[in-house]
């Protein structure tokens, strides 16, 4: 089972570290991860497997949500099935 | 991976663009509630519905946090009460009421099936229950209410068609107070169908099983987002983008329908391939005909686009789920699409024109306000209407008109949220009193030799 981490905002030092720390104290191993930096706007999408979680998967998305409230970064953290459904046939 | 471009869509879909799962309905049986005393059925009534739906409010919640798609309404739908009723001493209303708790401590927003399916005829007690509509809407907040009058084997009950038109009309002045509201509650329908996920107009048909689960979608934002970026593009192109744009919709619809199912641990029914508006601004079926090239929703042309529309929709759609099902199609209900809402103010959108829209789409007059001095036998004549059109075609058409009492042409109904708003619009002022008094049935159309 995985999941898909989108975050979206304005660059700073460090995002990448604090999402994929939070990432690794619930468990969440991080698969893929692309990322861009457009002029001063940063854009990642980040891919991890949440089979073995420590914490409930709601927990993490609460986490990392509060992450972005903090940093003024819109953070998505969402089930792939999401986008396996929409996007194949 | 999945393609970085797809991720950013389906975002952008349900931040900027409305989309989201319309309802997730629960329909549950009452036919083993059925019983003399009527205090004893309702208490059963009462304990189905709470074990049944119990979580379907959390699981909802759930699944919304889980995928990061917005579930806007869970609702249960029940078999039609005048069924579970007729057996019974003593008011119908007390279902209504004791569906109206059940809601309550379920923590759904509607409830649905305080019905009666009268297209042939009325048996032991459907006058009574159909009498108690008004009092059942008026004295609860969550009950919605359903009469099916005529379908295309049966033809059109006219004497159903007469008493709906003084009901529709008491529904009204019963919640005057309440800016008419009854009658935003209630619905009469032509060909009914029994797995309609969408209130007011869902009630559990008795060949459904004990419980089931059954999803609308919408994405209306959606589909007029992904038109624009084509100003150009011929009608061939433009039904394309709206097959694949209904696909991706319906998709997950299917998805959060099975995960539902699995969770509550309910067979899974149906999707119903809907375009539902919302008044949310970007939310509108309007503005995507306006966004086909249309000055203004309501003119030359408008039942054309809305055809189109409305037949990608369910092409689009069809391939995306396992079972479809319910009214499937566009909405076009006035007071809940901003688009509908300014044609109407400005004139361009009428009744007339609605009716013929009706005719190409899902559903039928809906949510429409006219004047408070409409008389019964001209709202019972709209209702012929509706249901003829419905019956010829072998299409579900319902009428859901809201007489603004004490209110004329060029006032404004506003119930807020998710019923939105509607301006009172013109009704022809000619009466069709004779016709309606005439009472009988109108027998079922040939269904061959068609032209």
């Amino acid at each position: 089972m995985r999941a898909v981490i989108t975050v979206i905002g304005r660059d700073a030092v460090g995002i990448l570290a604090k999402v994929s720390g939070i990432c690794a104290e619930a468990h969440a191993n991080v698969t893929e991860v692309t990322q861009s930096v457009l002029q001063d706007m940063f854009a990642m999408i980040m891919l991890v497997d949440i089979s073995s979680l420590t914490v409930d998967f709601s927990e993490l998305q609460d986490r990392l949500t509060g992450l972005g409230n903090s940093l003024g970064l819109q953070i998505h953290t969402m089930h792939e099935d999401i986008f396996n459904t929409m996007h194949s046939i | 991976m999945i393609n970085a471009y797809d991720i950013l869509e389906t975002i952008r879909m349900i931040q900027d663009e409305c989309l989201d799962i319309r309802t997730i309905t629960m329909g549950i049986s009452l036919l083993d509630c059925i019983g003399p005393d009527t205090e004893r059925a309702c208490e059963k009534v009462y304990d189905k519905i709470t074990r049944c739906a119990g979580k379907l409010v959390r699981t909802g919640e759930e699944i919304e946090k889980e995928y990061g798609i917005p579930i806007i309404n869970k609702r249960i739908s029940v078999t039609p009460i005048s069924m579970i009723s007729a057996s019974s001493d003593g008011d119908p209303v007390r279902f209504a009421k004791t569906m109206d708790r059940a809601a309550k401590e379920c923590g759904v927003n509607l409830i649905g099936g305080y019905s009666a399916l009268v297209q042939k005829g009325f048996s032991a007690g459907d006058k009574a229950f159909i009498d108690s509509i008004p009092e059942a809407l008026a004295s609860t907040e969550r009950v919605c209410s359903s009469v099916n009058i005529g379908s295309t084997k049966t033809g059109i009950n006219m004497d159903a068609v007469k008493i709906m038109g003084r009901i529709v009309r008491e529904a009204a002045e019963k919640t005057v107070d309440d800016r008419c509201f009854g009658a935003a509650k209630l619905v009469v329908f032509c060909n009914a169908v029994d797995d309609n996920p969408f209130m007011a107009g869902a009630f559990h048909g008795v060949g459904e099983p004990d419980c089931i689960i059954n999803v609308g979608v919408s994405g209306p934002g959606v589909v007029r987002s992904a038109l624009t970026k084509y100003p150009d593009a011929d009608i061939n192109l433009l039904a394309d983008i709206i097959k694949k744009t209904a696909y991706k919709i319906t998709r997950v619809g299917q998805l959060v329908g099975v995960r539902a199912s699995e969770k509550l641990g309910v067979p899974f029914g149906i999707v119903d391939l809907s375009l539902a508006p919302t008044p949310a601004v970007g939310d509108s079926v309007a503005y995507i005909l306006e966004e086909m090239g249309l000055e203004k929703c309501g003119c030359a042309g408008t039942t054309a686009c809305l055809a189109m529309l409305n037949d990608a929709v369910k092409k689009g759609g069809v391939m995306a789920c396992s079972r479809i099902g319910g009214l499937s199609g566009a909405f076009i209900p006035v007071s809940e699409d901003a688009g509908m809402i300014e044609a109407a103010r400005s004139g361009s959108l009428l009744i007339e024109k609605l009716e013929a829209m009706t005719a190409v789409c899902s559903v039928g007059l809906d949510m429409i306000v006219i004047p408070g001095d409409t008389p019964a036998e001209v709202i019972s004549g709209i209702i012929a209407d509706e249901a003829a059109i419905g019956m010829v075609n072998s299409k579900t058409t319902a009428v859901r008109v809201i007489p603004a009492i004490g209110h004329e042409v060029g006032d404004e109904l506003d119930w807020g949220g998710l019923f939105g708003k509607g301006p009172v619009m013109s009704v022809n002022p000619y009466s069709p009193k004779k016709f309606i008094n005439r009472g009988g049935q109108i027998p079922a159309p040939l269904h061959s030799l068609k032209n």
